[in-house]
């Protein structure tokens, strides 16, 4: 470990995290709120009502300003990768090269054709060829989503590939299984459900700004029926999907499963912790620490929700860190010295290829093609750069509490969402102040949810950057960390500008209301 | 080629008949000469692709690396 420069490691860690949450601040704005537009112009065109069109035009604005703030922020994540990460992107970039490619092509036909005819279109071509264009706009712009998410899936759970050590290089052997990894498929499903729930939140907290400022009154109601009705309907679904996504991370990633629910001690019949504050951050040994200071439990639903069995036992850090026998788990200790014999093979192999070995380069290929060596010690090459089990455990508390504010906030959505449609129902909505004001305060709680998300998603596994075959401290560049702290400073203030003129422009906008009918 | 004329004429119209769409534009070209223009060419070079001339060469490196990183 003495090795690697930890500042260097944690400042490209830094600027990666500042770059991807702010880029997240603009995205599940998009990939909703497109949904939505084009639900309201469908009911236009069936309609003919001009309402509809008003109403359509006005969101579209809101989407463009989010869209031109936001677009190419997710560009900069792209240059970090050659420059501070570039043994990961040598590493990956066999398996990254196609969806990424695929992701920017999508991006740029797609996107940047249809939304033209979205803005430029009104008036100029047909009702039904722009009502095209407009849901062919919300689904390019998920459908970008799902090849970065694919790409990062694969790096949760690596499938379909085999490793080449004479190009240093993941190669990929199967393009479906690596589309269709089921890690992928829930993350992008999750995590495109969770925008829409995002961009429905933003839709009817404006609206509800409206009904409190008396004004835009047949828009805010009308905003609020289809957001309302498309929020709840995606709850819901993200719900499920988040319920796929535990059950693959138990089985793929049980220690991030451990450390999201503070689960030390591993159990059958294991309770679902629905809220808690833990004490501090235990170390596994020790037993009779207490986790938490208090905690609300849920009898096996954690069993069930990782097994679908209330009676199976979930296995907890300390299980993972040390092993157990009855349940068949291996220890940290053994995947160790497992990777530190596949770690020797390929220091083998680099020394035969310096030397020109040309038997021995052969041997060592055939051992890298050799199942049982992949399977039993290729497969925890990653944990050879360890020497203590105890750096492979994730933060606990990190883990624990974005998890639980996101599936928190996620609940109070779904109830709000039914709270919103009942009293829109009962011809109640504009005298319910209280709720108008906890819907318009409900909008920046969102974004705080979907952040959460990611943050579970990339500090749950961490110190993986690719699961159990590459630390994150591998995969960065032998470059200045001064030049990364230089960087992370500009972006921050480059970002800081963006999100302070989306929020300015955003506002002169939903003041002027939907009367401007210009773009 | 009267096709091609008609998207070229749809999209300068656009523009020109665009309001607060300008300001918008603005900022996008702003920022993407800050990412291209200033970022990219002086802070983010491809860390590999200026140390080394070959894939092979580049392979070896990520060898080493990961081997007997040495940080």
């Amino acid at each position: 470990m003495e090795q690697f420069d930890f500042t260097l490691i944690d400042w490209s860690r830094a600027q990666f995290a500042l770059t991807a949450l702010y880029h997240w601040l603009f995205v599940p704005l998009t990939l909703g709120i497109t949904f939505i537009i084009a639900i309201m112009e469908t009911i236009y065109v069936k309609t003919g009502n001009p309402e509809w069109k008003k109403i359509t035009k006005f969101w579209m604005t809101l989407f463009g300003i989010n869209f031109a703030i936001g677009v190419a922020t997710g560009i900069i994540l792209e240059f970090e990768f050659g420059t501070n990460w570039s043994n990961y992107s040598w590493f990956v970039g066999d398996i990254f090269g196609a969806p990424l490619a695929i992701e920017g092509i999508m991006a740029f036909f797609m996107e940047s054709t249809f939304i033209a005819i979205m803005f430029f279109g009104w008036n100029k071509v047909s009702k039904g060829f722009h009502l095209t264009a407009t849901w062919l706009t919300a689904i390019g712009s998920n459908l970008s989503a799902l090849w970065i998410l694919v790409a990062n899936g694969w790096m949760q759970h690596p499938v379909g590939m085999t490793f080449n050590p004479d190009t240093a290089r993941m190669e990929m052997m199967n393009f479906w299984e690596v589309l269709f990894n089921p890690n992928a498929i829930n993350k992008f499903l999750h995590t495109i459900y969770s925008s829409y729930i995002v961009a429905a939140v933003f839709v009817v907290g404006i609206s509800a700004w409206y009904l409190l400022k008396n004004r835009e009154i047949a828009l805010a109601k009308k905003s609020i029926l289809v957001a309302s009705l498309f929020g709840l309907i995606f709850s819901i679904l993200t719900v499920g999907t988040g319920d796929e996504s535990a059950r693959e991370m138990a089985n793929s990633q049980p220690m991030k499963f451990a450390a999201m629910e503070g689960l030390y001690y591993g159990t059958d019949h294991a309770p679902l912790i629905a809220a808690g504050v833990l004490k501090d951050d235990p170390i596994p040994e020790n037993k009779d620490k207490k986790d938490f200071f208090f905690e609300i439990e849920i009898p096996s639903a954690l069993s069930y929700m990782a097994f679908l069995d209330g009676d199976a036992f979930v296995p907890g850090i300390h299980d993972l860190v040390h092993g157990n026998e009855e349940q068949g788990i291996m220890s940290y200790y053994n995947k160790i010295e497992r990777g530190k014999i596949a770690k020797q093979a390929l220091t083998d192999f680099k020394i035969a290829k310096k030397e020109n070995n040309q038997l021995a380069i052969e041997k060592l290929s055939a051992k890298f093609n050799d199942k049982e060596f992949l399977d039993n010690y290729f497969a925890y090459f990653g944990y050879s750069y360890f020497e203590d089990p105890h750096d492979i455990i994730p933060s606990v508390p990190f883990s624990f509490y974005s998890f639980h504010i996101m599936v928190m906030l996620g609940g109070h959505f779904l109830i709000l969402f039914t709270v919103l449609l009942i009293f829109l129902y009962k011809e109640k909505l504009h005298q319910m102040r209280w709720l108008l004001w906890l819907t318009l305060w409900t909008m920046p709680l969102a974004y705080v949810a979907s952040e959460s998300g990611w943050i579970i998603a990339e500090m749950g596994r961490q110190p993986w950057v690719i699961q159990d075959l590459m630390p994150t401290m591998t995969a960065v560049s032998n470059i200045d960390s001064n030049s990364v702290i230089i960087t992370f400073a500009l972006f921050f203030i480059t970002f800081t500008a963006l999100l302070i003129a989306e929020i300015k422009i955003m506002l002169k906008q939903i003041h002027i209301g939907p009367n401007d009918g210009g773009h | 080629m009267e096709t091609v004329k008609n998207i070229f004429r749809f999209y300068v119209e656009g523009f020109k008949n665009m309001t607060w769409g300008k300001n918008l534009w603005l900022i996008i070209f702003i920022k993407v000469f800050i990412m291209f223009a200033i970022l990219k060419l002086f802070f983010f070079s491809d860390f590999l692709g200026s140390q080394f001339e070959n894939d092979s060469q580049k392979s070896d490196y990520v060898l080493e690396q990961l081997t007997t990183p040495n940080k």
